[in-house]
């Protein structure tokens, strides 16, 4: 018998990276919820199976979402994790804090909850883990106190996330932080009050690098780009070439569109700007040389999503460019718009991209107000047969 | 298990304080229920939207999706959230003894 009390945990100590059970080491000094979770957890490994149980409906006034409720199976033998719910606190945009700030949000969290906490959950969200239901309210209004909010959870819109956006990046092309807020607070009945099918999430990157993941994380991704062209600064590329940078291998011939041409004479790098599919791969290798356009706005993408019911879906263009400046009227809009048709069609536990692979593309956008255009087209059709609607046919 | 004390009867509840059996639900659970959940008159409104959820879990055996809610009643989100401060899945479901409707975090 090994007298250690966690043996199997203690296995994810070796090496040489970061671990969770070293974590939750340190945490169980302070806190019998955290010693009993570390045991629970030790007891999941040895029985080859979780010991929580499914569900819990748990949360503070007005909200009908923001905490996950989670109990455990074995609350006899491990009645620290008896109730250990799991807040859900909205990141400030970007990501941003000052140290003062942490310090109290951990403050407030070693008063009313385990200590443990997770920055972020794929959401964005700040991830409080582990407290009682009595602890929920006072901790609410405490972390209210230190100007903190509860996120999204359940069948609501989630807690908006962005990259750094202009504040770090010259690549961005729009304020991602700004439209991020502005949106969370325009959005808030239906971030604390779930009413839609499902789950909705709404992710902001500034360029198309997509730093935030919205195209393969969000049901509505906001990505910045620009309409006109590329900006070059040929005396900066021909000292990238000057340089020895091998243009041809890593930037002309891996341009998806074969857009970039190189007059070595004239040392000039043509940009055929109609081709461009703004794929970044340039801009990301020679930096100093080329800039984003300057006619800035965002693209529009609907229908990303990880895998639950079908398969992880990449979202797809829905406008090609709308231009953002406060109070982001046609953003707002369009989002209502889309959420009302899928509230109104969908499914219980049916995600936007499926409601529109059942109904097809024509009906949505029909149900929304937008017209078809050929850049939400991802590739030439190879069925033969088209559906007309009545009124379109003409006869002769 | 857990249970509430209804006027001198034990209701068993689960962790969350919903009822165990459906059956065993009466007016006097209601307003007992309605003390825990921050509900304190009921007024013809409460009374339409439990009415309304226990005859939809009767007829289709889950609750009702919020939306057809707030249309087959007549009440906003807003005005749902009022009569009941823990919300509709929390608060009403719970107050008209539905057993714990599922959901996805």
């Amino acid at each position: 018998m090994d007298d250690r009390e966690t043996p199997l945990l203690d296995e994810l100590e070796e090496g040489d990276w970061p671990s969770f059970v070293a974590e939750l080491k340190r945490a169980a000094e302070k806190s019998a919820m955290s010693a009993d979770l570390l045991r629970q957890i030790e007891r999941s490994y040895a029985d080859n199976t979780g010991h929580w149980k499914r569900g819990g409906i748990v949360g503070v006034r007005g909200y009908g979402g923001g905490v996950v409720g989670r109990y455990s199976a074995m609350p006899e033998e491990f009645p620290g994790v008896k109730e250990f719910h799991t807040l859900r606190v909205n990141e400030p945009a970007g990501f941003y804090y000052t140290t003062e700030k942490l310090r109290e949000l951990c403050d407030v969290w070693d008063k009313y909850g385990s200590g443990l906490l997770n920055l972020h959950g794929s959401t964005g969200d700040i991830i409080l883990l582990g407290t009682t239901t009595e602890n929920l309210q006072p901790c609410f209004d405490a972390l209210g106190e230190i100007g903190f909010d509860l996120g999204g959870s359940g069948s609501a819109m989630r807690t908006l996330s962005c990259c750094v956006g202009q504040s770090r990046c010259e690549h961005a092309c729009i304020d991602t932080m700004d439209v991020t807020h502005d949106l969370t607070m325009n959005f808030q009945m239906e971030i604390h009050r779930p009413a839609f099918p499902y789950k909705f999430k709404i992710k902001v990157s500034g360029c198309p690098n997509d730093c935030a993941a919205a195209s393969a994380r969000s049901d509505l991704a906001i990505i910045g780009v620009w309409r006109d062209a590329i900006e070059i600064d040929q005396q900066g590329v021909a000292e990238y070439v000057d340089e020895g940078f091998d243009l041809f291998n890593r930037v002309i011939r891996r341009c998806p569109t074969w857009a970039l041409d190189w007059d070595a004479e004239e040392k000039r790098l043509k940009l055929t700007s109609e081709d461009c599919v703004h794929c970044m791969h340039c801009i990301n290798e020679m930096p100093k040389a080329l800039r984003v356009g300057q006619e800035r706005g965002a693209a529009v993408l609907i229908g990303g999503k990880a895998p639950v019911v079908k398969g992880a879906m990449i979202g797809w263009v829905l406008v090609p460019f709308m231009r953002l400046e406060p109070p982001y009227q046609e953003l707002k809009d369009l989002i209502v718009q889309v959420t009302e048709f899928w509230a109104e069609h969908g499914k219980n536990r049916e995600r936007l991209a499926e409601l529109i692979d059942r109904l097809g593309m024509p009906a949505f956008l029909e149900g929304i107000g937008v017209e078809p255009c050929p850049q939400m087209v991802d590739a030439p059709r190879s069925n033969p047969y088209l559906f007309w609607r009545e009124e379109e046919v003409k006869h002769a | 298990m857990s249970y509430v004390d209804v006027n001198g009867k034990q209701i068993e509840v689960d962790e969350d304080g919903f009822i165990c059996d459906p059956d065993l639900w009466n007016e006097e659970i209601v307003r007992c229920f309605a003390r825990l959940e921050g509900v304190d008159e009921l007024t013809d409104d409460h009374w339409k939207v439990i009415h309304y959820l226990r005859g939809y879990y009767r007829q289709f055996g889950i609750a009702p999706m919020i939306r057809k809610l707030c249309k087959e009643t007549g009440f906003n989100l807003q005005r749902i959230y009022e009569l009941f401060p823990s919300g509709p899945a929390k608060g009403a479901c719970k107050l008209a003894g539905l057993p714990k409707p599922t959901g996805c975090v």
